[in-house]
């Protein structure tokens, strides 16, 4: 069966031209970037270049980029590490309610140390209020970390803002960017960042390789210690393969970037406003304008959001869902709840989240099997029934 | 894929779903903030389940458990139908994964919901009165992640009490500052 993957948010497709710059370290180019020999030169060498590489893509130096395993692990990296770092100053963090849990679980861990800290809300949209950052901002508050963009509903945080009222303040900013780097422009300068996490797989570079930006001067703890890599501050063996591929990912964001947004743009756009005509009951998510070029969020009424996942794919097509049931934990969407959408509401999320590649044949595809499924689905439904029940009276 | 055949023909194809207009009994439990929500409608006849119908609202384990719970009950007698336990549904379905078992206790108990919905209303009908032990709804503790027994105010495993979030109604630990669902700030009593 044909298969339409539209799950950007999980995992990007890696690109050939990434897989390519990957492979010689594969077949033969092992070396330890740590070695003095020729052999682990040109894995040092490898390395370097994809730093570079990555620096260029965000607007930073070379030196401002610290290799990580994964998104989440930078993220706990920039809110551990910043934080303990500046100790001294006082124990306050402020973030938005609807971080990615690598930020808010790093956050609570602190917590355990002495630390505390303040959620700020969002709107309907997902939007976090500048205004309320401020507002939440004490005089023991060290950092802010509040997101680039969300990956369940795909709204784009106004950081550049948010950072002129930290840096008023004389508070750190970290934002958690791993959406949107690689898909809409990004440059640490202009966003007034002290730190930003990146990862490879949300712009088709491999799984399992990732980055913190850390802007000059600012002080961050350690995160693995006992070996000098990354300048001491992320120890371990360089995963070389990963770091050469995130390198190459990020070159070819960099040229390619306008012009992957701009192909998926019109067919976002057509599954947000043709998809709540064909099936009533369906809202968007997220902020209607800004938002990720290539994120399609919606609930889906009276149904729940892993039964509609499943159909899709049995009919070839690859979506994710934020209801409880496709959560391990079984719990619905933090996201989503603060928001303000009920449970139930929330219950049935839908992201449709498109890669490079998506063509209209496929969204076409999506629009045409998609209602029968909803209908079917609906018709099994307790919720539906109630809902025909108290319209009729 | 997560699911065993069985339950993926289960929920493909699911048995006996809709609604019974002239039901002699119905029984719904579960409900949208932990996910599953189902309501059984069945026809007694000679002390037998001649009819089952059900609506769900969740996963593809909780449609395929219903599914299989009216099969399962189906031409049976009342007693019979009592004893179906958790255990034999997620059996007859060729297992389910761990995090999903939680969804066949859920199918039975809309079953039994719904006998005694029927016991209740004929012992009406004789006048008597006759005890309910099922058709509670079953929740999560968004602290610790262990299920709720019983009443849904209070965590056994981590021996908290809930209050229910004004933003966002889900469970946060009373007296506690923030709710743990949405971030919002708590007012203090």
């Amino acid at each position: 069966m044909k298969r339409v993957y539209l799950d950007h948010i999980a995992a990007t497709p890696l690109d050939p031209g990434v897989a390519e710059a990957m492979r010689p370290f594969l077949d033969g180019r092992f070396g330890n970037p740590q070695s003095l020999h020729t052999d682990g030169q040109e894995a040092l060498e490898a390395i370097e270049d994809a730093r570079g590489r990555v620096a260029a893509l965000v607007g930073a130096a070379e030196s401002e980029i610290i290799f990580t395993a994964s998104g989440s692990e930078a993220n706990n990296f920039a809110v551990k590490g910043l934080a303990v770092a500046r100790r001294d100053k006082g124990c306050h963090l402020v973030l938005s309610a609807i971080e990615h849990q690598s930020v808010l679980h790093s956050a609570k861990s602190l917590e355990k140390s002495g630390f505390s800290s303040t959620l700020v809300p969002v709107d309907k949209d997902g939007l976090v209020d500048p205004a309320e950052v401020g507002k939440a901002i004490r005089k023991d508050t060290i950092l802010v970390s509040v997101m680039l963009a969300n990956s369940e509903v795909g709204t784009v945080e106004p950081v550049a803002e948010i950072s002129r009222i930290c840096l008023a303040a004389g508070v750190l900013l970290h934002t958690d960017a791993v959406a949107a780097v690689g898909s809409i422009p990004v440059n640490v300068a202009e966003l007034g960042v002290d730190a930003l996490s990146l990862a490879a797989d949300q712009f088709y570079g491999p799984k399992g390789s990732a980055a913190l930006f850390v802007k000059k001067g600012v002080r961050i703890l350690p995160f693995i210690e006992g070996g000098i890599q990354e300048g001491g501050r992320r120890a371990g063996t360089e995963n070389v393969m990963g770091i050469v591929g995130l390198g190459q990912a990020a070159h070819i964001a960099r040229l390619k970037l306008g012009e992957r947004a701009a192909a998926m743009t019109g067919l976002r756009d057509k599954l947000i406003d043709e998809l709540p005509r064909r099936v009533d009951h369906v809202v968007l998510t997220g902020h209607r304008e800004k938002r990720l070029p290539h994120h399609a969020s919606f609930c889906v009424e009276f149904i729940e959001g892993e039964s509609m996942l499943l159909n899709l794919d049995m009919k070839g097509i690859a979506v994710s869902s934020g209801s409880a049931c496709t959560s391990r934990a079984l719990k619905a969407s933090h996201v989503l709840l603060a928001m303000g959408l009920d449970h139930a509401l929330a219950q049935g999320s839908l992201v449709f989240s498109l890669v490079e590649g998506t063509t209209a044949a496929d969204i076409d595809y999506v629009l045409e099997v998609f209602p029968p499924i909803i209908d079917r689905l609906r018709r099994m439904s307790p919720l539906y029934t109630k809902f025909l029940e108290e319209k009729r009276t | 894929m997560i699911y065993s055949d069985k339950v993926m023909d289960h929920f493909q194809n699911p048995r006996n779903v809709g609604v019974l207009k002239d039901a002699d009994g119905m029984g719904q439990v579960g409900n949208p903030v932990c996910g599953d929500m189902m309501t059984f409608y069945i026809k007694v006849k000679d002390d037998r389940l001649a009819d089952i119908k059900f609506q769900t609202f969740g996963c593809g384990a909780a449609i395929a458990v219903s599914s299989m719970v009216s099969e399962m009950a189906m031409g049976k007698t009342l007693d019979e139908a009592m004893k179906i336990t958790n255990a034999t549904v997620a059996e007859s379905l060729g297992g389910l994964p761990k995090n999903k078992l939680h969804c066949s206790n859920l199918g039975a108990d809309a079953l039994h919901a719904a006998i005694e919905d029927y016991q209740k209303k004929t012992a009406a009908a004789r006048g008597e009165a006759v005890e309910g032990t099922v058709a509670k709804s079953e929740c999560y503790c968004p602290y610790c992640e262990g299920q709720l027994e019983g009443a849904e105010e209070f965590c056994e495993h981590c021996q908290i009490e809930f209050e229910d979030c004004p933003h966002c109604g889900n469970l946060a630990k009373k007296g506690s500052e923030k709710c743990p669902s949405c971030g919002a700030e708590l007012s203090q009593p």
